[in-house]
């Protein structure tokens, strides 16, 4: 399934917020959560997520220090969520489940075609 | 790309395509070799060949013009370097490169024409003094109106404003040789300036990005203008040292003709090199405040070492806080320019320090006139002129100490690049809202003195 690109931007933030909440990872260790976190159906422009990265960095959300990576030694940008950045995470799943509350409604209300309610479900 | 090349020769090309983007820095460029790696990694251990790998991870990495462009708008003092956003699709615009250049050249020879009219026709030198930026103004903000396409309702945003400023300062009863007469004509050009900034924002005004974009321009527009000066100075003094071999005098022609085309000509000009060829001064203006900011450290010290140690001013009046105004706006420029072309996410180095050093210092000499000039406002009450220059020293001051708060703060870890950054621009308008006092307030409250 294509999700909607405008979709995909709005949910980027608190995407990346979340999965920093857990622990520090570089950009790719990030994308490649949220292809596991959507069983795939997520599928994110990779060079897009940098300048996001880059972004929250600057509003204080994250913090970015260069280490190195394990394997190949190459030098790695790592992100780790800040305090502020903790803020921003719970004031997002805030909006988000009040959005996702109506959806449901609307979802349930609404007379879908088959097809697409077990697509939503 | 060759079928046979290797890997290494394949990324190494890839990243010289990706270099030539500026808004990607070099340690941007690290991140994404490194992700880019990771992803061939991946597809090779899941099967596919080298170039399949590498094909499949250049395409995951997206549109380049796009994410070049992403990375512009989120580092925009880098994009500064490349000009305003890649246009989004350079067929679709269609404006071919000379029609740019005419319309600049006729918008030039139009502020000339208006200035020229202005000379022959407007009465007496403080009626010209007063509108001289109301003839100019129009011509540099049709050309911004032109090059962002400004929408009606932000032209009349524009004219609306202009309207009432053209209305106020030729209608208001000024007393001949008054000082509230100069004032308002003194005050007028920033207001109109900072409807110039509206303009070149294209209305988005509200975007401390664009803000900075503008503060960042109005300095670029001050060195190519200093530039054009210097040049076509050099020109019409060779020209007339020529003519006069022949017995012919230039000076009248000079003062008739040349000069009232040339200046308003070079400030039209300046702005649309600004526009176009950026980075060729790009490097220049960041040097230059690292050059002048130690330097104006050791005037400033000197000043107050001067002021301390003489024993009382002798002619403290408002010639002095014209003076100091002028030293704090010094100040303020460096400032507002280093911030302005300084990596946002750099940490705080030794040029911050001297920042904060050279804010300090201003202060410092700021404190010590104002106490002499407030005792001396007590003693002989207040003109005009002299809450004029009050009030922007006040202004100045209130800038210059949060400034110099917040990149306390900054050095200290204590607050972000970004929070510092804001203040300026936030603080902007506020010498527009002073202006507009000093234009539309002081001359009824002071009786049109």
């Amino acid at each position: 399934m294509r999700i909607d690109k405008d979709l995909v931007a709005a949910s980027a933030t608190p995407l990346v917020l979340g999965i920093l909440a857990e622990g520090e990872l570089h950009g790719y260790a990030i994308i490649k959560k949220v292809g596991e976190l959507s069983g795939g159906d997520m599928q994110w422009t990779d060079g897009m997520l940098y300048p996001l990265l880059h972004r929250l960095e600057r509003l204080g959300h994250l913090e970015a220090s260069w280490g190195h990576s394990p394997e190949t030694g190459r030098r790695r940008k790592h992100y780790a969520i800040t305090p502020s950045g903790r803020e921003a995470l719970a004031e997002r799943q805030e909006q988000w489940s009040v959005v996702a509350k109506a959806l449901r409604q609307v979802w349930h209300n609404a007379q879908l075609p088959p097809a697409m309610e077990t697509g939503w479900a | 790309m060759e079928p046979h090349e290797g890997l290494e020769a394949q990324i190494a090309h890839w990243r010289g395509y990706v270099a030539r983007r500026r808004a990607i820095s070099p340690a941007d460029l690290d991140e994404l070799e490194d992700h880019l790696r990771e992803q061939i990694a991946e597809r090779r251990a899941g099967g596919l060949d080298e170039d399949e790998s590498f094909l499949v991870a250049i395409k995951r990495m997206g549109n380049l013009d796009a994410v070049s462009r992403e990375f512009a708008r989120e580092h925009s003092e880098r994009l500064w370097k490349q000009l305003v956003l890649l246009p989004e699709d350079p067929a679709a615009t269609g404006v071919p490169p000379w029609r740019e250049l005419a319309v600049v050249l006729s918008l030039a020879v139009g502020a000339g024409l208006a200035l020229k009219a202005g000379l022959s026709w407007l009465g007496g030198d403080e009626v010209l003094l007063r509108n001289t930026g109301l003839l100019v103004f129009p011509f540099l903000a049709a050309y911004f109106a032109w090059k962002r396409r400004l929408a009606v309702r932000l032209l009349l945003a524009l004219v609306v404003p202009f309207a009432a400023l053209a209305v106020v300062l030729n209608a208001y009863p000024f007393a001949p040789e008054g000082s509230t007469g100069l004032l308002a004509a003194l005050h007028a050009p920033v207001l109109l300036w900072l409807l110039a900034g509206v303009a070149y924002v294209g209305g988005r005004w509200r975007s401390d990005g664009r803000r900075m974009d503008f503060v960042r321009f109005t300095g670029e527009l001050a060195i190519y203008f200093t530039l054009l000066g210097l040049g076509g100075g050099v020109l019409i003094g060779l020209t007339a040292a020529v003519l006069q071999l022949v017995g012919l005098d230039l000076e009248p022609i000079m003062e008739a003709w040349i000069l009232p085309f040339a200046v308003p000509g070079a400030l039209v000009v300046a702005a649309w090199l600004v526009e176009a060829k950026q980075d060729v001064i790009e490097n220049i203006a960041p040097v230059l405040t690292r050059i002048f900011t130690p330097l104006t450290i050791a005037m400033l010290l000197a000043m107050l070492v001067v002021l301390t140690t003489a024993g009382g001013l002798i002619d403290v009046d408002r010639g002095l806080l014209i003076l100091m105004n002028a030293v704090l706006v010094l100040v303020l420029c460096l400032l507002l320019y280093a911030l302005s072309a300084r990596e946002p996410l750099a940490p705080a180095g030794i040029f911050d320090v001297l920042q904060l050093v050279l804010l300090v210092a201003a202060l410092a000499v700021d404190a010590v006139m104002l106490t002499a000039m407030l005792a001396r406002i007590a003693e002989f009450g207040s003109s005009p002129n002299k809450i004029a220059a009050l009030g922007l020293n006040l202004l100045l001051l209130v800038h210059l100490l949060r400034a110099a708060w917040l990149s306390a703060g900054f050095l200290r870890g204590r607050c972000r690049f970004a929070e510092l950054e804001r203040w300026q621009t936030r603080y902007l308008p506020v010498y527009g809202l002073w202006a507009a006092v000093v234009v539309f307030v002081f001359p009824p409250v002071f009786a049109f003195a």
